[in-house]
């Protein structure tokens, strides 16, 4: 199969960007999506051109390295998966693939399609864990967790950090990926201890960054590559206020 | 050189605790005044960086990648091992380590072997205490699970993600020490090279990968926590940036450089599909646990499986080793699945697969439970290859998934270059010749956690009042090699894409030096690497400059490394006149066809020395020496 790949380029985080258009033929249906730009960037590198910049790693879907808007969708139209398990079969021979980075006011482009999502981990820094040192944990088992709690916190702690739900929300909020992690905690004993300064500081950080207010439209849920539930917004929305009020 | 393992005297099960003591200590105020170099942010590293910076030294972390938690670390599936002891069946730290030294094939240390079981409880207790949320039980306590070569159930999991949850405990302690000060994270830096000070590592160079600007950073100490190097093959389970640059920059400046031909081909791999292929995909092992492996007993049978009866399936595991069965390590059921499709007995259209069948756990426990405990790889096994796992057996086949050679480590995690530290998979410690399932997370998180936090103060302590600045000129020596090297990489201008090579470097070492190995091949192997090299560096092509973002001069700068790299694995493999483990000489198999090993002559570990370009590397060889095992042929029937 062919397609005709309309890309974002821009030379760095300064630059003016622009769509250029790259014809891609000889595609089989089982190449990755990643596997067909490899092809091309390896005939742009024989042509003496820039390959095009796209950040990508493990290429099994964890790692959260990847991320790019494909017609409109974050990480394409399929649910429940990275760019990088994107296949070349779920799209149409002759097709124009739009094929844009990540836009967020917080996740400024580097290049081509590579942005800078650091901003995430300064909201984790803000309270994204349990205030332990290594060594003198009590036994594993010391204290019995219902295996429902454990179910739904590791729900939320399958978040990749991929920031597709910010890319894709019309206020480009975090609060998905927030709502992960301080719901994961919340869950669980041992999250409690710092329950409050968690929510407090972690939400702090994320509107000292510049990620928008969220209004509950549900679009990172859909697009969210781990499924991560709009309960665990819910969840941090209690945590907030139960913070605020005592 | 006598290599000196500083192993402790004394008995196996007080070797720690008495070496513990026996460390020099750094006292609290003190240790304020040290900086160390920490590079690699995944198990190892994030761990080690967040330790070390609790205890109040200064650390620098580095990470090629955007963020500590993109390492890949974050794709190990199954589980993490403990001798917890929690299901009651029998586990013993003692078991631990026996089953870890057996299925090692008998070539890693007992000391080593022995503390990395007795720390491996801690580990849990940490993890659980980070708020990791491992699978519990309906009575709210941990699960555990099997996996392949050991016969209890000792293996703690968060679903299928445990390494991506093990990954972000250790990340979550990073950040703490982010934001306290005490580490000092360098995203997107890579170190192009180690800084030597008068035969002692203190510090790296690195390249910043967003402007390209070298940078020189000094420390009293250099930890690497970097990785391994199965991305040699080029396709490997391995994530796409993993490489051994660090390790290999390490190496030519001095560290020796241990078992490197030994390397594990996982047996529960998506198979190759075709010649675009940039990496394999592990399915996890734990799916052994319930999936039965089998193939048509009929050679060349292409029938769809659901047409091929009970009584024409070998089910060759179960049939080969009835006590082990589908749980057999690692290198057995790669091997056996190798053979089983040399035979003319593989599936699929290229004939190199095997079926991984959950019909029968299916009918036992029902979908839904197969869903719960498998459910996410079924999903990954299904966008890959467009079938239903739930309906069609999987096709299997062996990839390259993680190697246990490595930079050579005494007892105290410290290379043959002094203050240079090496944790995780970048070491060649505690598996052998082969590691066991869930052995992985166990031994980062140690190295990390709990062993380099005693001992680096050992080091340390006799380096008090040492002031160590960038000003020295073996940073400005060492600047200008990686610079030259850069511009002569990109001043090259060939024909030929560095992946074009890269993919030409994975075929001749699968071939030659990978599950099955003989003399001829490891001879034609060291013969056409150097070739290889030298068309590298004569006819590769890369666009753009040094100072900019440019992935493809990183990705030549990895492949030039393991280009030289490839020819030492051939290299240990040739001396290595013995079958054991991960590593294969068709020349030494019973007649069964399993592994023959030479205890009398090889019972060592084999540490290359750099000689300089165009030198061999010279043999340095550490006997090992076996108080607490009796040496027997393992057998898993």
């Amino acid at each position: 199969m062919r397609v005709m790949l309309k890309v974002w380029r821009q030379n760095n985080s300064k630059s003016q960007g622009v769509f250029e258009m790259y014809p891609v033929k000889n595609i089989s249906g089982d190449m990755s999506f990643f596997e067909m730009m490899d092809m091309l960037n390896d005939r742009l590198v024989l042509d003496g051109k820039t390959p095009i910049a796209f950040d990508h790693d493990c290429r099994e879907g964890i790692c959260g390295t990847c991320g790019l808007f494909i017609n409109g969708r974050t990480h394409g139209s399929l649910r429940g998966i990275t760019t990088c398990q994107l296949h070349m079969r779920s799209f149409k021979d002759g097709e124009t693939i739009v094929v844009e980075p990540w836009r967020a006011k917080a996740f400024p482009v580097i290049k081509d399609l590579i942005v800078d999502r650091s901003s995430f981990d300064r909201i984790m820094e803000a309270g994204g864990y349990v205030s332990i040192k290594t060594g003198g944990t009590p036994d594993a088992n010391a204290i019995p967790i219902p295996k429902i709690n454990v179910d739904e916190a590791m729900d939320a702690a399958s978040c990749i950090g991929c920031g597709a739900c910010v890319a894709t929300c019309k206020n480009s909020s975090a609060m998905l990926f927030v709502g992960a992690k301080v719901s994961q905690y919340a869950l669980l004993p041992q999250g409690q201890p710092e329950a409050r300064e968690r929510v407090l500081n972690m939400v702090a950080v994320m509107d000292e960054e510049g990620f928008g207010s969220c209004t509950n439209t549900g679009a990172c849920e859909v697009e969210c590559p781990k499924e991560i539930s709009l309960e665990h917004i819910a969840r941090m929305n209690r945590e907030f206020l139960k913070a605020n009020i005592s | 050189m006598i290599l000196n393992s500083q192993i402790p005297g004394g008995p196996l099960a007080e070797k720690w605790t008495k070496h513990k003591f026996d460390l020099k200590l750094v006292n609290p105020s003190n240790k304020r005044k040290y900086d160390i170099i920490v590079v690699g942010t995944g198990l190892a590293g994030a761990s080690a960086s967040a330790s070390l910076a609790e205890l109040g030294y200064n650390v620098q972390a580095f990470s090629y990648h955007e963020s500590p938690r993109r390492a890949h670390s974050i794709a190990a599936q199954g589980g993490i091992n403990a001798a917890k002891n929690y299901p009651n069946d029998g586990d013993s730290i003692f078991r631990l380590f026996y089953d870890t030294i057996k299925g090692g094939d008998y070539r890693s240390r007992e000391a080593n072997v022995y503390r990395l079981a007795e720390i491996s409880n801690n580990i849990i207790d940490q993890c659980v205490a980070q708020g990791i949320p491992f699978a519990r039980e309906y009575g709210g306590l941990l699960d555990n699970r099997s996996f392949g070569g050991a016969q209890v159930s000792r293996t703690f999991y968060a679903r299928g993600q445990t390494g991506q949850q093990l990954l972000l405990g250790a990340y979550s302690a990073l950040v703490r020490q982010m934001k306290t000060g005490k580490v000092k994270f360098h995203p997107r830096h890579e170190m192009l090279d180690l800084v030597l000070i008068d035969g002692e590592a203190k510090g790296i160079v690195t390249r910043n990968l967003i402007t390209g600007e070298i940078q020189s950073h000094a420390a009293n100490a250099v930890v690497l926590a970097t990785g391994g190097y199965g991305n040699a093959f080029f396709l490997s389970t391995n994530a796409m940036a993993s490489n051994v640059t660090a390790a290999w920059r390490a190496h030519k400046k001095g560290a020796f450089f241990a078992n490197p031909c030994i390397t594990q081909i996982h047996p529960t791999c998506i198979p190759v599909a075709s010649s675009h292929q940039s990496k394999l995909t592990l399915m996890s092992e734990s799916l052994r646990n319930d999936g039965r492996v089998w193939v048509p007993k009929k050679m060349g049978d292409k029938r769809h499986p659901s047409e091929i009866s009970e009584d024409e399936r070998d089910y060759y595991l179960e049939r080969l080793y009835p006590s082990f069965g589908n749980l057999v390590p690692r290198d057995v059921a790669s091997r056996r699945a190798k053979e089983m499709c040399d035979r003319g007995h593989g599936v699929g259209e290229t004939g190199l697969a095997v079926f991984l069948d959950f019909a029968d756990a299916i009918a036992r426990m029902g979908k839904d439970t197969v869903t719960q405990k498998y459910g996410n790889l079924f999903d990954m096994y299904k966008q890959i290859t467009g079938e239903n796992p739930y309906e069609t057996p999987m096709r299997i086949y062996p990839a390259v998934h993680y190697t246990m050679g490595g930079l050579w480590v005494d007892y105290n995690l410290m290379s043959t270059t002094p203050g240079l530290y090496i944790l995780g998979e970048a070491n060649f410690s505690d598996h052998g010749a082969n590691r066991l399932g869930a052995s992985a997370l166990m031994q980062g998180l140690a190295d990390g956690y709990f062993v380099i936090p005693y001992t680096i103060g050992d080091y340390l302590s006799g380096k008090l009042g040492e002031s160590i600045s960038t000003e020295h000129r073996a940073f400005a020596e060492t600047e200008s090699d990686v610079k030259s090297r850069i511009d002569t990489l990109i001043s090259v201008n060939g024909n030929r894409t560095v992946d074009d090579i890269h993919k030409e470097l994975g075929l001749i070492l699968w071939e030659n030096v990978g599950m099955a190995k003989n003399k001829a091949g490891l001879e034609k192997a060291i013969e056409s690497i150097p070739k290889l090299q030298n068309e590298f560096w004569n006819n590769v092509k890369i666009t753009g400059t040094a100072d900019e973002l440019n992935p493809e001069l990183e990705k030549a700068g990895r492949l030039a490394d393991f280009l030289e790299l490839g020819e030492l694995m051939a290299r240990d493999a040739l001396n290595r006149e013995e079958s054991c483990g991960g590593h294969f000489r068709e020349e030494h198999q019973t007649e069964e066809n399993e592994a023959r090993r030479n205890d009398e002559e090889f019972s060592y570990v084999a540490a290359w020395e750099y000689k300089g370009k165009g030198n061999p590397a010279k043999l340095h060889k550490e006997e090992l020496v076996f108080e607490n095992v009796a040496l027997t042929t393992r057998s898993y029937k």
